[in-house]
C-alpha cells in the first residue's frame, strides 16, 4: 500500500486513535450497564497505580503480558500468527516446575533460575515445534494447529498433574510447594510497600527479554531475515533464506518467550505448577503485541496498560460490584478489535485529512 | 463386555446430543469458509448465543423468544466479524480472536450486571426451554429388539433443535450446490474476481454468507443454554466452537463428511462420561483427557497431510481487493 | 496513414476519457470509435495504457471525465454488471475462472436464471450445445476448469461472454499464454465470431497479431491515443515507430564484444513448474566473460524458470550448471545464498515480489541477498552504520533519487527502485549477471541509464545473461540472441538479425519451414 501520511501519524497517531475507540466503546459498555464510566475510570487507576500493593499487583500482571506481548510480536515480524502462547506457556510451567523441584532442595534460588529460564524456554519452544515443523514442511496453517495445540497442552497438563505430579493425597491438581530455593524473590521484600502483592524479580527478566528482542529484530542478521520472510516470502527465497529454517527459529524463540511467562507464575508467584496457571495470559499477548505494533517498547507500555486494567479490573469490581472482572476481557476484545482487525479503519479519513486528496491507488499493470 | 452393551443406546443417544452444537456451529462456518471468510469466532458467535438465549427465554418465558434473541446477537457478532473482515479488509483471524473475547467477557458482565448471579441466568422454566420430544409411537415401539431400541432410546426423546440440525445437513448441502446462492458463494470462495467480472457483487454475497454463519451459531449456542441446559453458565461452550472448527477441517469442508465428523468428535466426548474406566488391551485404563485431545490430535494430524489432504477454499483468509 | 472511414454503424464509441491515479495520467483525452462487425486492435507498450481504458470500457474503473457510447446510445458503466447488460464481454489476461467449478457452472455463474440451479443447468446446457454449435467452440461443459489445457480454459471464458449475449467483445493479452496452434485456433474463432456479426476488440503488444487479424488499429503511447488507422493501409514498421515513439532504445553506443573465457555454462536444463508442466526443455547454453547473451522471447516461453533454475531459486529437474567451470547444485537443494557466494548476481524479473521487500527502508534493501556478507554484517550483528555508508554511496553512483537511504522502498518511483536492485547486484563486483527484464516499468530517462550500466559491466568482462520480453532491448544490448519458444532454445542469431527473422523464431517457426 503507498503511503501517504507522514510517520508520526502512521505511528502514533493512528494506533493512539484505535486504542481510544476501544476505550471509548468500553466506556459505552458500562453506560449501558448503568454505571459511570469516569468514576470506573478512577477506581480503576486507583486500584491499579494508587498504593503499592495494588502497583505490585499491576506489575506482577505486566510482567506476563511482557512475556505473552513479545512471543506474539516475534511471530509477527517474520508474518506468522502464534495464537499458540497459552499452550506454549502451560507446557513451559511444567519444565519450570520440574527444575524448581528438582533443583530447589539444594541450590540457592540464584542457581535454580537460570536454569528454570532455560527449562521453560525449552519447554515452550517444545511446544510450538511441531506446529512450526508443520508449517514449513507440510504447509499446515499454523493459526489452526497451534489453537489445537492449546488444547491439546490442556488436557496433557491436567492428565499429569491429576496423575503423576499431584502431592498424593491431596484433592488439588497441583505439584507440592517448591522449596526456597525453587523460588524467585519478592519486590516486596526489597520494598515494602508492594505489601502482599506477587511481584517478583522475573520482571526484570522480563524487561531484558525486551532488549534481546529489539536487538534480535533490528540488529541481527536472524531478525533481518524474519523480518524479509515476514514481508516478502519470495524475497526471502530470492535472497536465500531457508523458509523452514526462518519458520522454525521463529517459532522457537516465539514459544520459549511464551514459556517465560511461567517463571513469573510458577516460580513467582504460585511457587508450585496449578491447574490452567495461564488463564488467558497467552491470548492477552495478542492485544499486548497489537498495541504495541510489534515494538518491545510499545510492548511494555501496551503490557503495562493491561496490567493496569487487570489489576484495576479486580479492584474496581469490589467497587462496582455491577462491573465484574470480566469487563477487562471485553476491553481486551475490543483493542483487539480496534488495533488489530479494523486498523486501517481511520486511515482513509486521515489521508484526506493530511493530503487532501483522495486515497491513491495505483493501477497494476 | 456385557456392561458395554447394556451403555451402548446411552453412549449413542449422548453421542447425539453432544454432536449437535458441533453440527450447527462447523455448518456455520461451513458457510462463511467456503466464501471465503475464515471464521475462528464461532466459539464467541456461539457463547453470546447462549447467553442472549438463556437471557430472553429467562425474561420472556419463552424458548422461542430465547431462540431468537440468541440467532439476533449471533448474527450481529457476525456482522462485525463481516464488516471487519469484508468492508475494512482486516486480518480474519485477529477479528475472530477478537470476536470471541468480547463474547467471553459480556456474556459475563452483562449476566452479572442483570441477574446478579455470578454471571449465570436465572434458571428456566419448562417454557423457557426445548423440551424432549417423544416420537410417534416411540413407547409402543420400545420392546420390539434393536430397532424398536434405536427408535425409541436414540432418535426419539430428543429436543426439536437436535432434528433441526440433522435436517440442516442436507439442507445445507442443497443450498450449497443446488442453488444460485450457493453456486455464488462456493464461486466467491475460490476466486472472488470472477464474480465480480461475472457483475455479481463480492461483498453482498459475503455479507450473506458470514449472516448466515450467524444464524446458524445462534442456534448451537440457543441450543446449549435452553435445550441441552436450563440457562447460562460463564464460558459455556468450553471450546465447542473450536472442535466445531477442528470437524470442519476433518470434513474438509463438505457438509456430509462435516456431520460424520461431529458424530465422531460427539462420540469422543461421550465416551469417558458413559464409559469413565475405559480400558484397551495392552494399554491399561484410557484417560479422559486422551477423549478429549483426540478432536484436536486427529485435525492436527489431517492438516499434516498424514490421512488425506485438507484443502481449504482458495480465497480463504484473503481480502478481496479489485484489482487487475 | 489513414484513419478509417466512419460510414459503419458505430459498435462502441469513447469520447474525451480520462482517468488518473494520483499523479499517473493513465487515459489522456481517449477517443475511440469501432465498428459494428469488425475486429479491431489495441496495441502499446506495457504501461501505455490500455488495460485501464478496457477497464472503464467494462465498468471496473470509473472514468474522471468522458463520454462512452454504444450503438450511438450514451451509456455510463458504474460496474461489470452493466457493462455486461450492455452487451459487452470480456476476456481477461487471467482467467476469471472457478478452478474446481466445471465448465458449466463457470459459464452460468452470475446469469443463472434462476434461484434454484435444477432448471438453470438443464437450460443452459442446451444454450451452450447452440453456441458451441454456432462459434465450433468445443468445450465438455462437464470438466473441471483445472483438468482442461490453457486454450480450451479461454474458450470458456469466450463462451461465458457469449452466453451473457456479449455483441462487443474485449480481449486482453489473449495469445499471451496460447501455443501457436491455440493462438491460430483462437483466431479462427474470432473471425467466425466477426462472420456472425460481432464487434471484438483485441489488446495486444505483438505486431504480428494486429496485422493478422484486425480491419483497423489504434496504438496508445503513454496515455494517449496516438493513432487510429485501417490495418490494411499499414505496416509493421509504421505500428512499431508509432507504438515505441522514441528511437532511443535502438540506438544503445556500444563496441564490439571481446568475449574471454566461458564463465557460465548451462547443460541440458530441464525444468518443469509445480503442476508438473515443462517449462524448461533440454536447454544448453554459454556465456562468455565479457558479452552479453540476450534470451528473447514471448512471455511464458520458460524464460523465468530459466532464470530461476540457474539462480537457485527453484529446482531444476536435471541438467547441470556450471559457474567459472565448477558445477553448482540446480537439481535439488539450490541455494541462491551458495551461488552469490560464487560469485554470481541476479537482478529478478519481479522487483516488487522478488528483488525488494517494498516496506523496507531503501539502506536494508541495498543489502537483499548479501545480509551475509561483510561489511554489513558483524557476527550476528548488523552493522547499520555500514550499510547505511553503503547505501548512500550507490545512490550516488546510480542517482537514486530522492536521495534518502533511510526512505521506504515503496515510495520509490518504479525507475529508482530498479535502480536500487541494479547497483545492489552490479556493485558485488559478480562474474556472472543474471538480468531479467531490466527496464519493466521503467520510465525512459531511468531505460537508458540502466542500459548503460549493462553495457559498462560487460567492458568490465563481466558474463551476462539478459532475458526481456522487449524484443528491441534484446537486440540492442546483446552481442548475441538466443530465441526461446515454449521452453526450448530453438534458435540462435546475430543482434542485428532483421526484427521479422527474430520474431518468425519467436513465434515457433523453424528457420527451414520459414524459407518455403
Amino acid at each position: 500500500m503507498k503511503n501517504d501520511l507522514p510517520r508520526w501519524v502512521d505511528m502514533g497517531l493512528i494506533p493512539l486513535l484505535n486504542v481510544t475507540a476501544a476505550f471509548l466503546v468500553s466506556g459505552l459498555v458500562v453506560l449501558f450497564i448503568g454505571e459511570n464510566p469516569i468514576q470506573a475510570v478512577q477506581e480503576m487507576v486507583f486500584g491499579a497505580l494508587g498504593y503499592g500493593e495494588g502497583f505490585g499487583f499491576t506489575l506482577y500482571y505486566t510482567t506476563n503480558f511482557i512475556f505473552t506481548g513479545l512471543a506474539v510480536a516475534v511471530a509477527f515480524h517474520a508474518g506468522l500468527f502464534n495464537i499458540g502462547g497459552e499452550g506454549q506457556a502451560y507446557i513451559a510451567g511444567l519444565g519450570v516446575a520440574l527444575v524448581c523441584l528438582s533443583l530447589g532442595e539444594t541450590f540457592p534460588w540464584w542457581l535454580t533460575f537460570p536454569v528454570a529460564i532455560i527449562g521453560a524456554g525449552l519447554f515452550g519452544a517444545a511446544w510450538a515445534l511441531i506446529p512450526a515443523w508443520l508449517q514449513a514442511t507440510r504447509g499446515s496453517h499454523i493459526v489452526i494447529t497451534t489453537i489445537m495445540f492449546n488444547f491439546i497442552a490442556a488436557s496433557l497438563m491436567v492428565y499429569l498433574l491429576v496423575n503423576v505430579l499431584k502431592v498424593p493425597g491431596s484433592m488439588e491438581p497441583a505439584t507440592a510447594r517448591f522449596a526456597d530455593g525453587g523460588t524467585l524473590p519478592f519486590l516486596r521484600d526489597i520494598i515494602p510497600a508492594f505489601g502482599y502483592s506477587p511481584a517478583n524479580i522475573s520482571i526484570f527478566w522480563a524487561l531484558g527479554c525486551c532488549v534481546f528482542v529489539y536487538i534480535l529484530i533490528w540488529r541481527t542478521r536472524l531478525g533481518y531475515e524474519m523480518r524479509t520472510f515476514g514481508f516478502s516470502q519470495s524475497a526471502a527465497v530470492y535472497a536465500g533464506i531457508s523458509p523452514t529454517k526462518i519458520i522454525v527459529v521463529t517459532m522457537l524463540i516465539s514459544g520459549a518467550l511464551a514459556g517465560m511467562m511461567a517463571l513469573n507464575e510458577v516460580m513467582g508467584q504460585a511457587q508450585k505448577l496449578q491447574d490452567n496457571f495461564v488463564a488467558g495470559y497467552g491470548f492477552v499477548g495478542i492485544a499486548v503485541a497489537l498495541m504495541g505494533r510489534s515494538h518491545p517498547v510499545g510492548i511494555v507500555l501496551a503490557a503495562l496498560l493491561f496490567g493496569i486494567l487487570y489489576q484495576g479490573g479486580a479492584e474496581l469490581a469490589f467497587a462496582m460490584p455491577a462491573i465484574s472482572r470480566d469487563m477487562i476481557v471485553v476491553i481486551q476484545g475490543l483493542v483487539i478489535l480496534f488495533a488489530g482487525a479494523l486498523e486501517h479503519m481511520f486511515r482513509p479519513s486521515l489521508i484526506k485529512l493530511f493530503t487532501r486528496s483522495e486515497p491513491v491507488l495505483a493501477p497494476a499493470e | 463386555m456385557e456392561d458395554f452393551l447394556i451403555k451402548l443406546p446411552l453412549l449413542l443417544d449422548s453421542m447425539i446430543r453432544l454432536s449437535v452444537p458441533l453440527l450447527f456451529a462447523a455448518l456455520a462456518g461451513l458457510f462463511s469458509e467456503r466464501s471465503g471468510i475464515f471464521d475462528i469466532s464461532l466459539e464467541g458467535k456461539m457463547l453470546g448465543a447462549a447467553f442472549a438465549a438463556a437471557a430472553a427465554a429467562a425474561v420472556m418465558d419463552s424458548a422461542l423468544a430465547g431462540l431468537l434473541a440468541g440467532i439476533l446477537v449471533s448474527v450481529a457478532l457476525a456482522l462485525v466479524h463481516g464488516f471487519a473482515s469484508i468492508s475494512q479488509r482486516g486480518n480474519q483471524i485477529v477479528s475472530g480472536v477478537a470476536i470471541n473475547f468480547v463474547a467471553l467477557g459480556l456474556t459475563v458482565l452483562l449476566g452479572q450486571a442483570w441477574f446478579s448471579q455470578g454471571g449465570r441466568t436465572p434458571q428456566l422454566s419448562p417454557d423457557g426451554r426445548f423440551g424432549e420430544l417423544t416420537l410417534p409411537f416411540a413407547t409402543q415401539l420400545a420392546d420390539v429388539p434393536f430397532l424398536g431400541v434405536l427408535y425409541e432410546g436414540i432418535i426419539s426423546g430428543h429436543n426439536i433443535l437436535v432434528y433441526v440440525a440433522f435436517l440442516m445437513v442436507p439442507l445445507s448441502w442443497w443450498v450449497l450446490f443446488r442453488t444460485r446462492f450457493g453456486l455464488r458463494l462456493r464461486a466467491v470462495g475460490e476466486n472472488p474476481a470472477a464474480v465480480d467480472t461475472a457483475g455479481v457483487s463480492v461483498v453482498w454475497l459475503r455479507y450473506r454468507a458470514v449472516i448466515v454463519c450467524g444464524v446458524l451459531c445462534g442456534f448451537a449456542g440457543a441450543y446449549l443454554s435452553i435445550a441441552q441446559a436450563s440457562g447460562f453458565t460463564k464460558d459455556m461452550t468450553a471450546g465447542r466452537g473450536f472442535i466445531a472448527l477442528a470437524a470442519l477441517i476433518f470434513a474438509k469442508w463438505k457438509p456430509v463428511p462435516v456431520m460424520m465428523a461431529c458424530l465422531l468428535f460427539g462420540l469422543l466426548q461421550a465416551i469417558p462420561i458413559q464409559y469413565p474406566q475405559i480400558s484397551l488391551p495392552g494399554i491399561g485404563i484410557v484417560p479422559g483427557q486422551v477423549m478429549q485431545a483426540l478432536p484436536y490430535v486427529l485435525t492436527v494430524v489431517l492438516l499434516a497431510g498424514f490421512i488425506g489432504k485438507a484443502t481449504p477454499p482458495k480465497a480463504g483468509g484473503v481480502p478481496y481487493v479489485k484489482e487487475r | 496513414m489513414t484513419t478509417p472511414a466512419q460510414t459503419s454503424p458505430r459498435a462502441i464509441e469513447l469520447i474525451g476519457i480520462n482517468k488518473r491515479f494520483g499523479p499517473v495520467h493513465a487515459n489522456k483525452d481517449i477517443n475511440l470509435s469501432v465498428g459494428q462487425g469488425s475486429i479491431h486492435g489495441i496495441i502499446g507498450e506495457n504501461g501505455a495504457g490500455k488495460s485501464t481504458l478496457m477497464s472503464i470500457i467494462y465498468g471496473f474503473y470509473q472514468a474522471d471525465s468522458g463520454e462512452m457510447r454504444i450503438k450511438g446510445q450514451p451509456i455510463t458503466v458504474k460496474d461489470s454488471q452493466a457493462a455486461i447488460s450492455a452487451g459487452i464481454g470480456m476476456v481477461h489476461q487471467h482467467f476469471m475462472l472457478v478452478e474446481n467449478f466445471t465448465v458449466l457452472e463457470n459459464i452460468i455463474l452470475g446469469a443463472e436464471g434462476g434461484a434454484v440451479l435444477a432448471g438453470a443447468i438443464g437450460k443452459a446446457r442446451n444454450d451452450l450445445k447452440h453456441l458451441e454449435e454456432e462459434y465450433q467452440l468445443d468445450v465438455d461443459p462437464d470438466a473441471i476448469i483445472e483438468d482442461l489445457p490453457v486454450g480450451l480454459q479461454q474458450r470458456v471464458e469466450i463462451l461465458k461472454a457469449l452466453y451473457r449475449g456479449a455483441d462487443i467483445l474485449i480481449l486482453d493479452e489473449p495469445t499471451g499464454v496460447l501455443t501457436p496452434a491455440e493462438a491460430d485456433h483462437l483466431f479462427r474463432i474470432l473471425e467466425q465470431l466477426k462472420a456472425q456479426g460481432k464487434t471484438i476488440i483485441l489488446i495486444t503488444h505483438k505486431l504480428r497479431e494486429i496485422m493478422a487479424i484486425t480491419d483497423t488499429v489504434s496504438v496508445m503511447r503513454r496515455g494517449e491515443m496516438v493513432a487510429t488507422v485501417t490495418t490494411a493501409q499499414t505496416s509493421l514498421a509504421e505500428l512499431a515507430e508509432l507504438m515505441v515513439g522514441r528511437s532511443v532504445l535502438l540506438n544503445v553506443e556500444k563496441t564490439p564484444a571481446t568475449p574471454g573465457d566461458v564463465l557460465l555454462e548451462v547443460e541440458d536444463l530441464t525444468v518443469r513448474d509445480e503442476r508438473g508442466v515443462m517449462m524448461v526443455d533440454n536447454v544448453s547454453l554459454n556465456v562468455r566473460a565479457g558479452e552479453i547473451v540476450g534470451i528473447a522471447g514471448v512471455a511464458g516461453n520458460g524464460q523465468s524458470e530459466l532464470l530461476e533454475a540457474i539462480s537457485g531459486i527453484f529446482p531444476a529437474l536435471s541438467g547441470r550448471v556450471l559457474l567459472k567451470g565448477v558445477p553448482i547444485h540446480v537439481t535439488g537443494g539450490a541455494d541462491p545464498a551458495l551461488l552469490r557466494e560464487k560469485g554470481m548476481a541476479h537482478v529478478p524479473e519481479d522487483r516488487h515480489h522478488m528483488g525488494l521487500v517494498l516496506p523496507f527502508e531503501q539502506n536494508e534493501n541495498a543489502i537483499l541477498g548479501y545480509q551475509v556478507r561483510k561489511p554489513y554484517v558483524n557476527g550476528p550483528f548488523l552493522d547499520l552504520a555500514a550499510m547505511r555508508e553503503d547505501a548512500n554511496e550507490k545512490i550516488k553512483k546510480y542517482d537514486i533519487r530522492p536521495p534518502n537511504c533511510r526512505l521506504k522502498t515503496a515510495n520509490f518511483s518504479g525507475g529508482n527502485q530498479q535502480k536500487i536492485v541494479l547497483a545492489r547486484e552490479m556493485e558485488q563486483d559478480p562474474d556472472v549477471l543474471i538480468i531479467g527484464q531490466p527496464t519493466r516499468g521503467v520510465d525512459i530517462g531511468a531505460i537508458e541509464f540502466i542500459h548503460k550500466r549493462i553495457i559498462e559491466m560487460r567492458d568490465a568482462g563481466k558474463a551476462i545473461l539478459l532475458v526481456s520480453v522487449e524484443l528491441d532491448e534484446i537486440r540492442s544490448l546483446a552481442d548475441r540472441v538466443l530465441v526461446m519458444f515454449a521452453g526450448r532454445v530453438v534458435g540462435e542469431c546475430a543482434p542485428d538479425t532483421p526484427e521479422g527473422e527474430i520474431g518468425m523464431l519467436m513465434a515457433g517457426i523453424e528457420r527451414s519451414e520459414a524459407a518455403e
